[in-house]
């Protein structure tokens, strides 16, 4: 059965945390996938996954010097689907408060460090990072999601969240002490706060549904 | 909101699932990755494989676990025992877990800590810490210090002093194993679970005593816990894990019911 899915993925590799367990994932759906640093290979592949975990400066950091950046920027205006995942998600924005570091700007907004003290609705004290497992309320359809029960819930590592600056951007919303922004999907890209590749069966059927996604099919 | 998560601990010497009555006498109950398949479709939140083997030469065989596991189940999973540098951290976490824990190594050089968090981050690094009640006193204001050796060395150490410089050092979670309790069955620690956990910013596991749900909801409400670890109550078949959930739900508890 390999044979029908042969579709190159390239997982992004900009030195911000082990990707082996998303290659893992990808690999287990039988999608043909490969970690790479190299621009050009990330621009031949049919699809990009962009992980990552760590401080934004650094990871910027390392994409430029990569040439990743640019990379990543033409793939999202040639059409490529996109996969963020965690820090990958906030550094398409266009900047963070993390280091005060200037992002990707593929999507308006910026990225925020929790309020301290976050203070629950019980009035309880709640802890950065936002760590574990919690809900996220999809508010639009879309082929990422499909499948996924409406109670799932997904596992969270985060200190710093996504604010996008237009609603059109916004594709889900979570709740700690503040509601923020978990998913996000704009034109070809998708993008997820919560580690897909940790939150069991229904992070196991987005990463699916991202490898089988044909933007041009999406509306 | 955030849920309160249900961890589940597995002992592993030599390859295989062991379960200890304060750390003697450990019962083989199965192999390691043929029960972390189940529980993660049980719906377990994360689960803990404790290398009691942990002599260096049983390294290999351990990996090989981790590596095993990391192919069957698709939730975080940390590894401990054992852990003594940041080459054994990379190793296991290469292999696909999601944390290292490390225990005695940290006692005897906090730096590990520090040097763990910077290469690969906080979230990555568990603080395993066996506490055993003492008298208070100047140098143990907590009434908790902090042991060694499953509980036969005390290290002068106050148990609330090195949960918050553990923090400080850059650990992202606190695993805190009472060894009073460890294996009795009769309850978590409720004295220094929620003093630890109110006096730290990053989440603590509560481990050691659970004995049954009421345990595992007075841990999680009036203890403070983020996540209550059990063992024994799983691995004898008394318990499920929904079971459990379903139950926590019931009393009011946030926990995931959907997997």
């Amino acid at each position: 059965m390999l044979f029908l899915y042969s579709i190159m993925i390239a997982i992004i590799d900009y030195e911000a945390g082990n990707l082996a367990s998303v290659e893992r994932v990808v690999k287990k759906f039988g999608f043909d996938c490969k970690i790479t640093q190299d621009s050009k290979e990330v621009l031949r592949a049919d699809r990009v996954i962009f992980p990552g975990v760590g401080a934004a400066g650094k990871a910027m950091a390392e994409l430029k010097r990569l040439g990743l950046d640019d990379a990543l920027k033409e793939a999202f205006y040639i059409g490529k689907p996109i996969l963020g995942i965690c820090l990958g998600t906030q550094i398409i924005l266009e900047e963070s408060e993390e280091d005060n570091t200037k992002c990707l700007g593929l999507i308006k907004g910026v990225v925020k460090l929790f309020p301290s003290p976050l203070i629950a609705q019980d009035s309880q004290r709640l802890k950065v990072p936002h760590m574990g497992w919690n809900g996220v309320i999809f508010i639009k359809k879309h082929p990422i999601i499909e499948g996924v029960n409406p109670n799932s819930e997904f596992y969270f590592v985060h200190s710093y969240y996504p604010v996008p600056a237009s609603e059109e951007y916004i594709l889900g919303k979570t709740e700690y002490g503040i509601e923020f922004v978990s998913a996000i999907a704009y034109k070809n890209l998708v993008a997820f706060q919560f580690h897909l590749e940790k939150s069991g069966e229904p992070g196991l059927k987005i990463f699916r549904n991202f490898c089988q996604w044909s933007y041009r099919n999406a509306k | 909101m955030l849920s309160k998560r249900i961890v589940i601990c597995l002992d592993v010497r030599d390859g295989r699932t062991t379960k200890g009555i304060k750390f003697r006498n450990n019962v083989d109950v199965g192999d390691p990755v043929e029960m972390a398949k189940l529980y993660y479709e049980e719906g377990a939140d994360e689960i803990v494989f404790y290398d009691i083997t942990a002599s260096s030469d049983r390294r290999d065989i351990m990996i090989n676990v981790v590596n095993r596991v990391a192919q069957e189940i698709f939730i975080p999973f940390s590894v401990g025992g054992g852990i003594r540098t940041l080459d054994d951290m990379r190793q296991v976490l290469l292999a696909g877990a999601e944390k290292v824990s490390v225990n005695t190594a940290a006692v005897k050089n906090p730096k590990i800590i520090e040097e763990g968090a910077r290469a690969f981050g906080s979230q990555c690094i568990v603080l395993g810490m066996d506490v055993k009640r003492v008298k208070k006193s100047q140098n143990i204001p907590s009434g908790y210090e902090i042991v060694v050796n499953g509980g036969r060395t005390y290290m002068g150490i106050d148990a609330l002093w090195w949960a918050r410089e553990a923090e400080r050092l850059g650990a992202g979670e606190i695993c805190l194993n009472s060894i009073d309790a460890d294996g009795t069955r009769r309850g978590y620690e409720m004295t220094i679970t929620p003093l630890i956990s109110e006096n730290v910013n990053i989440p603590v596991i509560a481990s050691g005593g659970a004995g049954n749900i009421g345990h595992i909801y007075q841990v999680l409400t009036e203890g403070k816990a983020d996540a209550a670890l059990i063992a024994s109550m799983v691995h004898y078949g008394t318990y499920t894990i929904k079971q459990i959930k379903e139950e926590l739900y019931r009393k009011g508890v946030k926990v995931r019911l959907t997997w």
